[in-house]
Order: structure tokens, then C-alpha cells, then sequence
């Protein structure tokens, strides 16, 4: 080796080292710098399977922090929001949820979808101890001091749909849900709801989140013959059921309650001859009328366009999620988790566009309203209102007041 | 002399990894050792596709599905057994007996190398859809829930030997993934030295010429097929750890794609190539999904493309080149030879 | 007696589906020997012209029958032009970069559309079989499938362009020394490909929702169901679509769609492994 070439290497391989250190950068330690902005960490699915939700949920946080920093943030400091799109993907939440903790260093994170990513990112907030807001509904149960769920569970809205529907269409029931932790359960709840009603269930039939085609799935309902069809399906694939359901010229012969329908955009892009009648039981319909939730209605659309005509309940849940989580940091002076979790087992209540929002300080989730309804000519049309929903799923056993310690998700007993 | 000259790059590479790993902890922060821990698995995986593809031949489209084969292991054994070295092994284990049975179905019965890849796809979209439907509580090995769509959440990582309750912290499981790495770089880098590798390049270069001397390609594919599945299992106890948490995603086509692409822009017919391609790879996807100017896929997409038409050897044969062009010394690339993937393929064009 | 009359039509259904699925790259390997991981998102394309046309008020059989072809196929050519012609014998470099441009059109649709689930009007209503009631849509996809195998066919064997094609597919070389510009007609054969791919994501998109990344669910059944059927491009799709579209209905009906998708992958692996030239492979080897 000549000498030329020998610094012709090393050149490059100074060139090569000052490229890894750029790159690498932002890996190493920082020394920690008085951090002004309160940090809220963001986990949604603005794309994939579950974006059809995410991305208005996205809107919504977005939303909440910029009405937290117009009237002047909390406790005299700005609200930075962190949010990492994380694709419908369970590997990615895992991913951001270590960056949000670790790297980000934020004080409270609010986001989750799927009960799957739900559990996949809870033991990481457990083990470092960050604060962790769960606002999509899911199927109940889960008891831990670190987490505060304000989606309806079961028992706030599952039990009116099977109420409504054994009363008005008979008592055989055929159950299809997704194939993950929420439809498994959901479906536990609502077999549960219907025997406890007298009635009974048929057959239950899951499907993976990217099935798409149902029509060997119609001839299996057809074949048994139920009185009605109880859906836990999730996500842009299974909306293809409804679709299908309603070219199969089901939609006269046998109706359908479903625990995740109108959530998306169902009502926008779906004709009427496909979504009307389908019965649902959600904590929020954006044409409920009241005062509160034509403001928030009314707020969204001035930021976002006027064609936001599909908020629904996981937009208003993340919106008060995240206003629950403020009062509670007013309320303790301070962001830290263990104050703010005390400051919330005070049981705080705000007024948000679904109505009144009290945090139980024993279940660590939400005492709210529900309502039936079910879509016409691509409206909602409100049936019945229930007021002040207690989210009594655990019926009980969960007490994080008595028993702190407690961190597992409850399940039904079938 | 050539074989001197090969072990000494190799002995270069291994000296730097060991400084890498013994630097990385004091250099970066503790989010940065779990990257560089991802990385190190990723970089596991990538070899193992490498040596199957870049020195074996063999056209493995859906080599996630002995990653995820052995991160399931893993988490499964890890969670029965408490102990996480028997959980290692068996990680390697599994994956080696599957592809042993795969392999034998393919090789010897003669299949086409094209077909190879359709067929290894098919089956890790098969291992995605199985695992993805066993979301119900009925669905165990022992006290593992496999969780289907849901994963398995809470795997027990490492645990020094006769210490189960005390698993290593993170810096600790970067010391492992990073050895695992350097072991794996050596272990190939020894076989490939040895004569079963050479016969292996052989076979690659001109089945029916290795075939007329006197060997049976169908063994050796079917040994090789069984190491790179072996060093993916590694990777995938080393992924299981990372994350803690292991889901049927593991087995999707984005997993296969990621690798190949990642041996394709480093080298095919490398073995650091694809080590550095895979960070590469990784990086880029991490940082895709942060930005918002460009959709990721779009991105990758592109990368891909432009590789394939400009850079088609792969970056480290490129940049070999470049360096010996350079030197007074020549060298031959010998990222020509590999890159041509199997000649009879444009023979049986009719 | 209903039920056999319902199962038998979903099973008929399935096989066109299947086939119409499969023809686009069957046509694009059997001529080519280019494996295009693209088709599921041609077909996507194909899907996202008729949501579209039809959301623009055109016509909705126009916008699923006539626009997605033309559409596709025209996009087909240009990257063919741009992109593939440049690697024609590296088997495995064609791999890649279609697997690269699959990806990009991913992201650049995307990019325009978002990622939300787009949906077709389902354009016709249902009818009974006995006691049961099925789509008549499905009809409409049987006859589309019968409709492309059969006119495919006649273009094969009864067109001077038809011949053209299969003289080059069987020897490029001596076709060339026949006057036959062997580039022209891979650009044309990658077209039509890609157009059929177009055709079946236009008609597919009523049942299954209309999203970036709907070609993923495709793209398997699709290969494996070529490498099946063997080198005669029609009647091997044609057959192997028929075997595997019966068992992944029947199994799919008597347990759930993934068990019937895992089903159909299988069989198809297990069939390969029994006949490695597909099934025109070794039966019925004079056909096209």
C-alpha cells in the first residue's frame, strides 16, 4: 500500500465517521435543558386499517392542545404536542411509545386505538411510570392506576343495543366480531347480555382485521337463520361486510346491531340503503343538538373545513381526555404523575360535547352519557338517551382506591 | 493468499464491531442502545438473507417466516420454561427444523428458483394468516397465549445463566445482540472459508457443472436454507427481546421486502453489505414514518427503484470498487459474479 | 337442495374472482417470464379509476369495465417504457424493481387519495336462490370472467396479433428474423397485462373496499395460482383458478375466509410440489 492511497483511506474513512456522527446525532445524550413546554405524547393511526378513525382523533388532539395553549396553557407553560403516526402497525406503537418515554421525555401520553395496541404500549407507561389517557372505546375492564380510559365500555352501551334488540327482534342471535382482544371480548359481553335477557346466541364468528370478503360468512348467517346480527367488527376491511350485507339484499330480511359502526366516515361515503337501520350505542352523535356539542362540532369544522360531518365518540372522547387531563393538572399544580393521578381520583368532571364527564376515582374511567341511534338517509336519528352511563363492567372488583396495586384487564364470566 | 486476504477484511470488521459495542453504551443515550439494539437485529436478519440469497443462491422471498418462527419460540419458551438460554436455543432450533422440512420439500423435488420465492412468500403469508386468527384465550402453548392479532405482550428478556430473575437491562441486551451479531458474521465468514462453502458458491455459480463433479446441490442447498434459517431465529430472539412484544406482523411481506431490499442496496454476495444495508434500511423507516413530506412507501419506492437500475450490485461491491480502483492494488470485485442471478434461468425462457 | 344451489354458486363465483384475479399476470409471466409484484397494485389502480369515474358521474359500467383498462394499461406501458425494459432476463432485478414501483404506487396513491377506504356503488341488487339470497353482482363477475378468458382466448389463436404474440413468447430470436419487433411486443404484452390486472380491480371494487393498500390481499393467491396453472397462459389459469377457487369456497363456507385462504395457499404449495410445471404442464400442453 502506497502512501497516497493510505490517506485516500483514511479520508474517507474520517468522511464515513463524520457521516455516522450526523446521522447518530440525535441518538446521543443530551445534556437535559430546562424544558419550558408541557410535553403531550401523541400515539394514533392516521394511515392504515384503523386511519379511518385515527385521523379525525389526530384533528381532535390537535384541536384540545391548541384551545389549552389560547387560553394560555397550563399552569403559566405551553402545551407541545408530540405525535407519531404509528400506521396501524403494533410494531410501530411499541417503537414510538419507547421514543415518546425515553427519547421525547413527555408528561403524559394520549392515544391508543386498538385494544391490541392498547396492551402492547401499557406495560412500557407502567414500567416508567407515564401518565397514560386511553380515550377509544373498547371493550372494559382494564384496571390500573397508571392508566384513565373515558371511552364507553360494555356496560354503558353494549346492554342497550342487546336491550333494544331483544325487545324488538327476537331472541336468536348470530355474533360476528374481529379476531383480536376487543371483538373476542365485546363478543363475551354481548353473549353474556343476550343470555341474562333470555335470549340465546346461534353461532360467533371472528375475522381477522384485513378479511375483506363476506360472502361465504352471509350464507353461513343465512343458513342458520337468527333473528338478528350482532357486529364487532372493526376497521376499513370489515366495512366491506355492510356493503356486501346490503347487496346480498339483506337489509330487509334480517337487522343489525354493531358496536363499531359510524365511527369512520361510514356515513359519508355509504349510500343510505347501506347504512340506514344499523342500531349503535355511542357516547357521541354530532347532531345531538346540545349547546356543547354544536360548539365542538362548530370548532373542529372552523380549523379542519366544513366537510367534518362525521365526528363521533373517539374524537369527543380524545377531546375530553385530554381536558380532563388539564383540569387535573390545574388541580395538583404540577405535571407530575403521581400528583396528577391523585388530582384525578378526586373525581374531576368537565362539561365537554357530549355532556358532563366525571372521572370515577375508583375504576379510573368515565361516568358519561350514552346514546342509541341509528343512521337515516345518512343522518343519525336519535332514540334513546342515557344519562350518566357508570362504567360497571368490573362490577366492582376494580377499586384502585382500596387496592392501588391492582394492574390486569377484568374479563366477563360466560 | 486469497483466503488470507478475505479473513483479514474479516478480522478488520470483527475488531471494529467489538469497539462498536463497547463504545455504543459510553456514546449514546439509553434510547439511543435500544435503537442500536433493533439495529443489531435487523443487521442479524440481513446476513442471514444474504448468505441464502447472496451465497447459497437460494431466492428466499419469505425469510420473515423463520424470524418470526424463532421470536415466537422465543417468547413462548421464555414464558414456560423461565429459563431464556434454553429460549435462545430453541429460537435457533425450531426455525433450523422447519426449514429443514421445507427445504426438502422444495430442493428435492427439484423446484425452480423462481418458484422457490413464490413458494417461501406463500408460506410466510400462510404463517401471518394462521397466527393472525388465534386471538382467542383458546390458543396457548403452556402458559403462552399466542394472542393472534393481539401478540404476545410481556416476553421475559434475557437473563444472565443461573440469574432468571434478574434480566439484563438495556445495556445488557445490546452486549448480547451486538455478540450474537459478531458471532454470526464470524460463523459465516469461517463456513464460507471452508469447503462446504466454497462447494455451496459453487452450486451457485453452475448447478449442473457442481453436479457433473460429484455434488448433490439438493444437500447443500438444503444445509444452507437450514443455516440462514437458523441465524433469522437468532435475529428473532434478539427482535422478541427488543420489543418485549411480538405480533404476527413479524411474518408480513413488509418484513420480507425490508430484508431483501436491505441485501440489495448493500451487496448481494456480501456479507457486510447486507449488515449495513439492513441499518440503512431500519433508519430510513424510522425516519419515513416521522416525517411528513413524503408517504414512506413512497420513499422506499422510489429507493428501491433507483437502486435496481443504477446501483443493481448493491452499495459495498460499488464502493469495494471504488476503493480498489483507488489503491495501486487491484482487486477484482466480486460483486459481478453474484449479482447474475441463476444464468439457466434465461435458458429455460420458452 | 337450496343450499347445494347456493354453495355451487359461490363456488362459481369464487373460480371467476380467482381467474379474473390472475389472468393480468398470467399473462405478463407466461409471455415475459417477469414475475410482477405490481399486479395488486395495477389492480388498485384499476379500483381507484372506477371510484373516480363513478364518484365524477360517469357512467358506473363504464367506469368499472372500460376506464380501469384503458386507464392501467396505459400506465403499464409507461413503465414499461421507463422501467422494465431495461431489465428484461434479470428475472430477479425485475422482481425488485416491480416490487419497488408496488410500493411506490402505494405511496403515491396515498399520497393523493389519503389512506381512507373509498367505495363503488354496488350497481345491481339481489336475487334468491331457493330460500337464500345472494348478490346478482356476482353474475356480473362470472360473466366478466368468462367474457376476458374467452376473448383472450380468440386473440390468441385467431388474430394475426394473437400469433405474433405467441411466435415471440416461444422464440423471440427467430420471430426477430421474421421482421417481428420483439420490444414492441413485450411493451404490448406488459400493457395488456397490466389493462386485465386494471379490469378485474375495476370490477372487484364494489365488493371489497377501495383502499391504498388493497393489493397486498391479492398478490399471493394471484402468483401461486399461476405457478399452478402452468405455461399455457388461459387454460392454465382457467384450470388452476377452477381448483383452487372450489376448495378455498367450500372450506372458506365451512369454517371462516382466512382457514379458506390458508387452504387454497396450501393446496396450491402442495400442488406445485406434485406437479412442478402447473397443471398445463404436464395435461392439455398444445393449449394456450
Amino acid at each position: 500500500m502506497t502512501m497516497e492511497s493510505g490517506s485516500r483511506r483514511k479520508a474517507l474513512k474520517f468522511g464515513a465517521a463524520a457521516a455516522v456522527g450526523a446521522l447518530v446525532g440525535p441518538y446521543v445524550t443530551r445534556s437535559a435543558s430546562a424544558a419550558e413546554p408541557i410535553k403531550l405524547g401523541s400515539l394514533l393511526d392516521g394511515t392504515g386499517a384503523l386511519g379511518i378513525e385515527g385521523r379525525r382523533m389526530i384533528q381532535a388532539t390537535e384541536f384540545a392542545v391548541g384551545q389549552i395553549n389560547d387560553h394560555g396553557g397550563l399552569l403559566g407553560r405551553p402545551v407541545k404536542l408530540i405525535a407519531y403516526d404509528t400506521q396501524s402497525s403494533i410494531q410501530l406503537y411499541t417503537q414510538y411509545a419507547q421514543q415518546l418515554v425515553f427519547q421525547d421525555k413527555v408528561d403524559v401520553i394520549q392515544g391508543g386505538i386498538t385494544s391490541a395496541s392498547r396492551e402492547a404500549i401499557r406495560p412500557i407507561f407502567d414500567r416508567s411510570k407515564t401518565l397514560f389517557f386511553y380515550n377509544t372505546q373498547y371493550e372494559g375492564g382494564v384496571c390500573d392506576r397508571n392508566v384513565f380510559c373515558t371511552g364507553t365500555t360494555p356496560a354503558q352501551t353494549v346492554d342497550h343495543i342487546v336491550e333494544y334488540a331483544l325487545k324488538n327482534w327476537g331472541k336468536k342471535v348470530y355474533i360476528i366480531a374481529a379476531d383480536y382482544n376487543y371483538g373476542h371480548i365485546t363478543a363475551s359481553w354481548m353473549t353474556k347480555f343476550v343470555k341474562d335477557g333470555g335470549g340465546s346466541v346461534v353461532s360467533t364468528d371472528f375475522f381477522p382485521l384485513d378479511v375483506t370478503n363476506f360472502s361465504s360468512t352471509i350464507s353461513r348467517i343465512q343458513e342458520a337463520k337468527p333473528d338478528m346480527v350482532l357486529s364487532a367488527l372493526v376497521g376499513a376491511n370489515h366495512v366491506g361486510f355492510y356493503r356486501q350485507w346490503a347487496a346480498a339484499g339483506m337489509k330487509s330480511k334480517i337487522p343489525v346491531g354493531a358496536t363499531v359502526f359510524g365511527l369512520g366516515d361510514e356515513l359519508t361515503t355509504m349510500d343510505a340503503a347501506t347504512t340506514d337501520g344499523i342500531i349503535t350505542c355511542f357516547g357521541f352523535y354530532n347532531n345531538l343538538g346540545t349547546p356543547n356539542a354544536n360548539a365542538f362540532v362548530k370548532g373542529m369544522q372552523a380549523k379542519y373545513g366544513p366537510s367534518l360531518t362525521d365526528l363521533g365518540e373517539l374524537d369527543t372522547a380524545t377531546y375530553e381526555g385530554i381536558m380532563l387531563w388539564a383540569e387535573a393538572v390545574k388541580k395538583a399544580g404540577s405535571v407530575e404523575q403521581a400528583k396528577v393521578v391523585t388530582a384525578l381520583e378526586t373525581g374531576i368532571s368537565i362539561e365537554g360535547p357530549s355532556g358532563t364527564v366525571k372521572m370515577d376515582p375508583a375504576t379510573h374511567h368515565t361516568i358519561r352519557n350514552a346514546y342509541l341511534a341509528r343512521p337515516k338517509n345518512r343522518v343519525w336519528e336519535i332514540l334513546q338517551t342515557f344519562p350518566n352511563q357508570f362504567p360497571s363492567d368490573t362490577g366492582g372488583a376494580c377499586d384502585l382506591i382500596k387496592s392501588p396495586r391492582t394492574n390486569k384487564q377484568f374479563m366477563p364470566q360466560v | 493468499m486469497k483466503l488470507l486476504r478475505s479473513s483479514g477484511g474479516a478480522q478488520t470488521v470483527v475488531i471494529l464491531s467489538i469497539i462498536v459495542m463497547f463504545a455504543v453504551p459510553k456514546v449514546l443515550s439509553e434510547f439511543g442502545v435500544m435503537q442500536a439494539t433493533l439495529f443489531a437485529a435487523v443487521a442479524i436478519f440481513g446476513l442471514s438473507q444474504g448468505f441464502v440469497w447472496g451465497y447459497a443462491g437460494i431466492m428466499s422471498f419469505g425469510q420473515a417466516a423463520f424470524l418470526g418462527i424463532g421470536a415466537y419460540t422465543y417468547a413462548i419458551a421464555a414464558i414456560n420454561l423461565g429459563n431464556t438460554q434454553m429460549a435462545a436455543l430453541l429460537a435457533i432450533a425450531v426455525p433450523m427444523l422447519f426449514a429443514a422440512l421445507l427445504g426438502y420439500f422444495m430442493f428435492y423435488g427439484r423446484i425452480s428458483d423462481a418458484y422457490v420465492g413464490v413458494i417461501t412468500l406463500t408460506v410466510s403469508v400462510i404463517l401471518f394468516e394462521l397466527m393472525n386468527s388465534t386471538s382467542g384465550s383458546q390458543y396457548h402453548i403452556g402458559d403462552a397465549v399466542l394472542g393472534g392479532f393481539n401478540g404476545i405482550p410481556a416476553i421475559p428478556p434475557f437473563a444472565p445463566p443461573g440469574k432468571p430473575d434478574e434480566p439484563l437491562d438495556q445495556i445488557g441486551v445490546w452486549y448480547v445482540a451486538m455478540s450474537t451479531l459478531i458471532v454470526a458474521y464470524g460463523f459465516l465468514k469461517w463456513t464460507l472459508a471452508s469447503r462446504f462453502g466454497r462447494v455451496v458458491v459453487a452450486i451457485r455459480e453452475n448447478e449442473t457443472r457442481a453436479m457433473l463433479i460429484g455434488y448433490d446441490p439438493r444437500l447443500y442447498k438444503l444445509l444452507s436454507f437450514v443455516i440462514g434459517a437458523g441465524i433469522a431465529g437468532a435475529a428473532g430472539a434478539v427482535f422478541a427481546t427488543w420489543g418485549g412484544f411480538i405480533s404476527p406482523t413479524v411474518f408480513a411481506l413488509t418484513m420480507s421486502a425490508q430484508v431483501i431490499i436491505s441485501v440489495l442496496i448493500g451487496g448481494l454476495g456480501t456479507l457486510i453489505g447486507p449488515i449495513l444495508g439492513a441499518v440503512a434500511i431500519q433508519y430510513l423507516i424510522n425516519v419515513a414514518g416521522t416525517q411528513h413530506t413524503i408517504d414512506p412507501s413512497l420513499g422506499l419506492g422510489i429507493v428501491l427503484v433507483a437502486f435496481v437500475l443504477l446501483v443493481p450490485q448493491g452499495v459495498v461491491p460499488v464502493v469495494r470498487s471504488w476503493i480498489a480502483r483507488l489503491s495501486s492494488t487491484s482487486r477484482t470485485p466480486r460483486a459481478k459474479t453474484a449479482k447474475t442471478p441463476n444464468a439457466s434461468e434465461q435458458e429455460s425462457r420458452s | 337442495m337450496d343450499l347445494t344451489g347456493l354453495l355451487a354458486f359461490n363456488v362459481l363465483t369464487g373460480i371467476a374472482t380467482l381467474a379474473l384475479i390472475t389472468i393480468g399476470l398470467g399473462v405478463i409471466y407466461g409471455m415475459m417470464r417477469i414475475i410482477n409484484l405490481a399486479h395488486g397494485e395495477f389492480m388498485m389502480l384499476g379500483a381507484y379509476t372506477a371510484v373516480t369515474a363513478s364518484t365524477a358521474g360517469v357512467n358506473i359500467w363504464v367506469s368499472m369495465l372500460i376506464l380501469p383498462p384503458l386507464v392501467v394499461g396505459l400506465v403499464g406501458l409507461v413503465l414499461e417504457r421507463t422501467i422494465i425494459r431495461f431489465l428484461y432476463g434479470r428475472m430477479m432485478d425485475t422482481m425488485l424493481a416491480t416490487w419497488g414501483i408496488s410500493l411506490g404506487l402505494i405511496g403515491l396513491i396515498t399520497s393523493i387519495f389519503g389512506n381512507v377506504v373509498k367505495s363503488v356503488q354496488m350497481p345491481v341488487g339481489s336475487f334468491a336462490i331457493g330460500q337464500y339470497h345472494v348478490s346478482a353482482y356476482s353474475l356480473v363477475i362470472i360473466g366478466v370472467g368468462v367474457v376476458v378468458l374467452s376473448s383472450l382466448l380468440l386473440l390468441l389463436r385467431k388474430t394475426r396479433f394473437g400469433l405474433i404474440l405467441r411466435a415471440t413468447m416461444q422464440n423471440p430470436a427467430m420471430s426477430a428474423s421474421l421482421g417481428v419487433r420483439p420490444a414492441a411486443v413485450y411493451m404490448a404484452t406488459f400493457a395488456l397485462g397490466a389493462a386485465l390486472a386494471g379490469l378485474a380491480g375495476g370490477v372487484l371494487a364494489p365488493i371489497s373496499g377501495v383502499s391504498p393498500g388493497m393489493g397486498g390481499a391479492y398478490i399471493a393467491k394471484a402468483f401461486i395460482t399461476v405457478l399452478g396453472g402452468g405455461p399455457a397462459i388461459i387454460a392454465g389459469t382457467g384450470l388452476a383458478a377452477g381448483l383452487f377457487g372450489f376448495i378455498n369456497e367450500i372450506v372458506s363456507f365451512l369454517s371462516t375466509p382466512v382457514i379458506g385462504d390458508i387452504a387454497l395457499l396450501a393446496s396450491a404449495i402442495v400442488l406445485i410440489r406434485v406437479l412442478p410445471q402447473g397443471i398445463t404442464g404436464r395435461f392439455l400442453r398444445r393449449s394456450s
